[in-house]
């Protein structure tokens, strides 16, 4: 049974998560005997009933109140027993404790933002501590995402102009991943996140240091990592390559054909306003999609992406 | 018909024999000639055969696009097709099966042409109407083709607001050739349920209805009472995206998750349009094949009513995790457990109606067997889908997508092809290669568990849906499940060849090659331009194998058509009717 379930599903990283995979376990193991049983009449039958002549006669047996006021009735108190273990952990997940820690939750095509309470902003990495609930807040900046955690078998879509929130404990120190799954488009299996699991304290340290880590390096090398960490590679690759995106390699300074014919020099100035207000210039070719960084990054970082994307200039 | 004249509530009606011509030399196939015959014809038969045609021809379209979408799948991140080929590939192939092939598949293909056959009728109710239908459904062809091939649609096949709203493509065609394809639905079913009301021959009273009849009865008015709201929806959302004004879209003050919910509304029931008619031919081919009285008439054909009548009110269970109330997913979980009652009731009565039967595994019963197992996974899964807690962990990955293949292709296709394969001597007066058929549904059988049994692994395990790209440790799971696609298509090869060798060369068919006791099978093979030469007059009921086939061929004995008989055993039966109300 274990062996079973640990195979069909992920490691079990919640508080949640038992409750959740108990059900998931009992409707399997009632579904497999009931479907045995099934698959053993219909090949008992097939075999033990075959024509044996075009002769053959057959019994009148136009029905049977006992026997169908059976299988209807245990049907039906086994899965009012599934309604209500399913809603009893409905309710659980949906009720999060009053003292939840709360993080801000952007989704963004196609990214995921992390705001805490220091103001930080992660992107596509959410760091929580551990053994104690945390509620995400969510809204969307587009279209409709939908923000999931196999390892804590929680998920709730991502609306724009709305805010839902889920909650979740997790009750060990490690990584797990995050999907998009409600299509948002392009790059919907690019719109990944890792869950970063610390102890108590190390949270707090990582709140406390985050964002003034990368201080002393060269404004190149820092732009690089944020080039990553912020999600940028998702759409722009540094080798070339055309993705959603127009590519950094050989952006620097060069003539670019904008949507509406106007030729533009891809400056400071135009890299600048790319990143914040992406969509008032649009390189031909491309659509419209890329949502804006204002907030996210400030203009330290943003230098350092300029500086990243001088680099390949050729 | 001639006994609604009547007056009194009883009347007396000579009845006598009529044998079915055997090996016909004038048939419906061949009585008007040429192309122009075939796209102006009001026949019934011909204008199913017309849908067979062109619904087999969107299968295979959207069954290559599968192929191409497992084919991109089998490695992790790019094979040999672009991300945004890949959306638009995956819309198309669930677009296209269901609007234009699960759901005219049997309503409109066999339906058409079996439905005014058993009821002894000579065609449908509305005959010129029923020939539009035909042609709207190739005008929301066209358009959709059009969407295709002038920017393509990458929403995937629910037309998710705000994303298609802002989308580029075409997705204003699409919608708008699903829109029409509506109407198409809509007629058909006006059309049948006018027909079983009106045109069914004296004897045929709500109890002998065959259960197929309950089946597209049911369907039908699910067909006009939910294709309207899918109509209002898409026409909402050609609106918005033409004239931005904002029922939807959020950024106009709008409610996208308004949208599923009219999405849904329809598109719950339209399950129900593509299943419920599958159960009808499963009751007909599991009765016929055991050679013995359906368990449970009622219970069958009260349970189609039952699911249709549910069906509407379920559709909150597509969006557990859509943000909407918690009260309202509470409601929507417990009545989408009550469709699982009707479900499980029917199942049971198959299996009664196998017991101490007389089993016979042609082809046709051997697909009813398959899509009991298949259908019986894809509900029990549709248990675990239903319970809340579950769904949130479940919710749009390839669990459900494993999940509605299994209603679907293993529920749906499967009865599609019992159906196709029990009345193709009906059809075109041939025979096909048992042997043939048989080995292709076993290959069917292998393949489509291969295909989609790893997906309730990978769903399960967190492989979300519509993923381009996915994370290594699913790969294997991808693997193996491509290749039971792959397998699959050997079948429909397979099929595809000993059909038509059956249509060029197959042996000709006998009226009833199976003995079944319903009316279509005291037709010639194929039936003439009218179906039957008398009007047939029905004592007993569609499964009653305990009476002797002279029983089944009575028609009214009077010559009152002009036409010449060729049941030439006159027996002179003299029963009591019932008028039909």
């Amino acid at each position: 049974m274990n062996r079973f379930s640990e195979f069909m599903l992920p490691p079990q990283k919640s508080t949640l998560a038992e409750h959740t995979d108990a059900l998931f376990n009992f409707v399997n193991v009632t579904s497999i005997i009931l479907l045995a049983g099934i698959t053993f009449a219909i090949i008992f039958f097939a075999w033990k009933y075959r024509r044996r002549s075009e002769n053959d006669v057959t019994p009148v047996i136009t029905h049977n109140n006992k026997l169908e006021i059976t299988w209807s009735v245990i049907p039906l108190i086994l899965v009012m027993i599934v309604f209500g273990w399913g809603l009893n952990g409905y309710m659980n997940l949906t009720t999060p404790p009053a003292d939840a820690y709360e993080i801000r939750v952007v989704g963004k095509s196609w990214l995921w933002e992390f705001h805490y309470e220091t103001g930080h902003v992660s992107v596509n990495e959410l760091h929580i501590p551990v053994n104690r609930p945390v509620k995400l807040i969510m809204s969307s900046d587009d279209v409709l995402h939908s923000f999931y955690i196999p390892d804590f078998r929680v998920k709730m879509d991502v609306l724009p102009n709305r805010y839902t929130s889920l909650w979740f404990e997790a009750t060990e120190i490690g990584e797990s991943v995050i999907f998009c799954t409600e299509y948002c488009g392009t790059a919907h299996s690019n719109m990944l996140a890792r869950t970063y699991v610390h102890s108590a304290e190390d949270f707090i340290t990582w709140l406390e240091t985050a964002g003034s880590a990368d201080d002393d390096l060269p404004p190149a090398e820092l732009g690089e990592q944020l080039v990553v960490r912020n999600a940028c590679n998702t759409c722009h690759s540094s080798d070339g390559a055309r993705l959603v995106g127009p590519t950094f390699q050989g952006l620097w300074m060069a003539e670019r054909e904008m949507q509406d014919g106007e030729v533009i020099t891809a400056d400071e100035n135009y890299i600048r306003e790319s990143i914040l207000e992406p969509n008032a210039k649009i390189t031909a070719g491309y659509q419209p999609v890329m949502p804006s960084y204002a907030g996210t990054l400030n203009d330290r970082q943003i230098d350092a992406i300029i500086e990243y994307i001088k680099t390949l200039s050729n | 018909m001639a006994t609604n004249e009547a007056t009194s509530n009883v009347k007396r009606i000579q009845v006598r024999r009529f044998k079915p011509e055997e090996y016909p030399e004038k048939h419906y196939l061949n009585e008007e000639k040429g192309i122009w015959a075939w796209m102006t014809t009001v026949d019934h038969k011909k204008i199913g055969l017309m849908y067979l045609a062109s619904i087999t021809f969107f299968f295979f379209v959207a069954g290559v696009l599968a192929i191409l979408l497992r084919t991109e799948l089998l490695t992790p991140a790019r094979s040999f097709m672009d991300a945004d080929v890949y959306n638009q590939v995956f819309t198309l192939h669930g677009a296209i099966m269901i609007f234009f092939f699960l759901i005219p598949s049997v309503p409109a293909a066999l339906g058409n042409f079996v439905l005014p056959l058993q009821l002894g009728a000579k065609d449908v109710a509305f005959p010129r109407l029923n020939l539009a239908s035909y042609y709207i459904y190739v005008i929301g062809a066209l358009f959709t083709l059009f969407a295709i091939f002038t920017g393509g649609v990458d929403t995937g096949w629910t037309f998710y607001t705000p994303y298609s709203a802002t989308t580029g493509g075409n997705v204003m065609a699409m919608t708008f050739g699903v829109f029409i394809l509506g109407f198409s639905s809509i007629l058909t079913g006006l059309n049948f349920i006018v027909t079983i009301h009106k045109m069914r021959s004296p004897g045929i009273t709500w109890n002998r209805l065959p259960l197929n009849l309950w089946g597209l009865y049911a369907t039908s008015l699910i067909q006009i009472l939910a294709t309207p709201v899918l109509a209002i929806t898409l026409l909402l959302l050609t609106m918005e995206r033409l004239l931005g004004i904002g029922i939807f879209d959020p950024a106009l003050g709008g409610d996208p998750v308004l949208y599923q919910h009219f999405f849904w509304f329809y598109s719950h029931p339209a399950v129900y349009i593509m299943i419920v008619p599958g159960f009808g031919i499963i009751s007909e081919v599991i009765s016929t094949f055991s050679r013995k009285v359906i368990f449970g008439y009622w219970a069958i054909a009260l349970s189609s009513l039952a699911i249709a009548f549910i069906g509407f009110l379920v559709w909150g269970h597509h969006m557990f995790t859509a943000g909407q109330s918690s009260l309202a997913n509470m409601v929507f979980s417990f009545l989408t457990f009550l469709v699982g009652i009707p479900t499980g009731i029917k199942i049971f009565n198959w299996l009664a109606t196998m017991y101490r039967g007389s089993i016979d595994l042609k082809t046709p019963m051997l697909y009813a067997l398959v899509f009991l197992f298949l259908f019986t996974i894809g509900g029990f899964t549709g248990i675990m889908l239903g319970a809340l807690s579950v769904d949130i962990h479940l919710h749009d990955t390839y669990y459900v997508v494993a999940h509605f293949h299994y209603v679907m292709m293993g529920g749906m296709v499967m009865a599609f092809f019992a159906g196709l394969h029990y009345w193709w001597p009906k059809m075109f007066g041939k025979m096909y290669s048992e042997f043939w058929a048989r080995i292709a549904c076993a290959i069917l059988f292998v393949g489509f568990n291969m295909t989609f049994l790893p997906q309730f692994v990978m769903g399960a395990q967190g492989m979300p849906r519509r993923y381009f790209n996915y994370i290594d440790q699913f790969q294997s799971f991808h693997v193996f499940s491509t290749i039971g696609a792959y397998v699959m298509s050997v079948a429909f090869l397979i099929m595809a060849g000993y059909l038509l060798h059956s249509l060029l060369k197959g042996k000709r068919a006998p009226s009833n090659p199976w003995g079944s006791r319903a009316l279509e099978w005291q037709a010639a093979s194929p039936p003439p331009l009218h179906n039957f030469h008398h009007v047939p007059v029905i004592i007993n009921g569609p499964y009653d194998y305990h009476k002797p086939m002279s029983e089944f061929q009575l028609g009214i004995a009077a010559s009152h058509n002009g036409h010449h008989h060729h049941g030439d055993e006159a027996v002179k039966v003299e029963k009591s009717e019932k008028e039909q109300a």
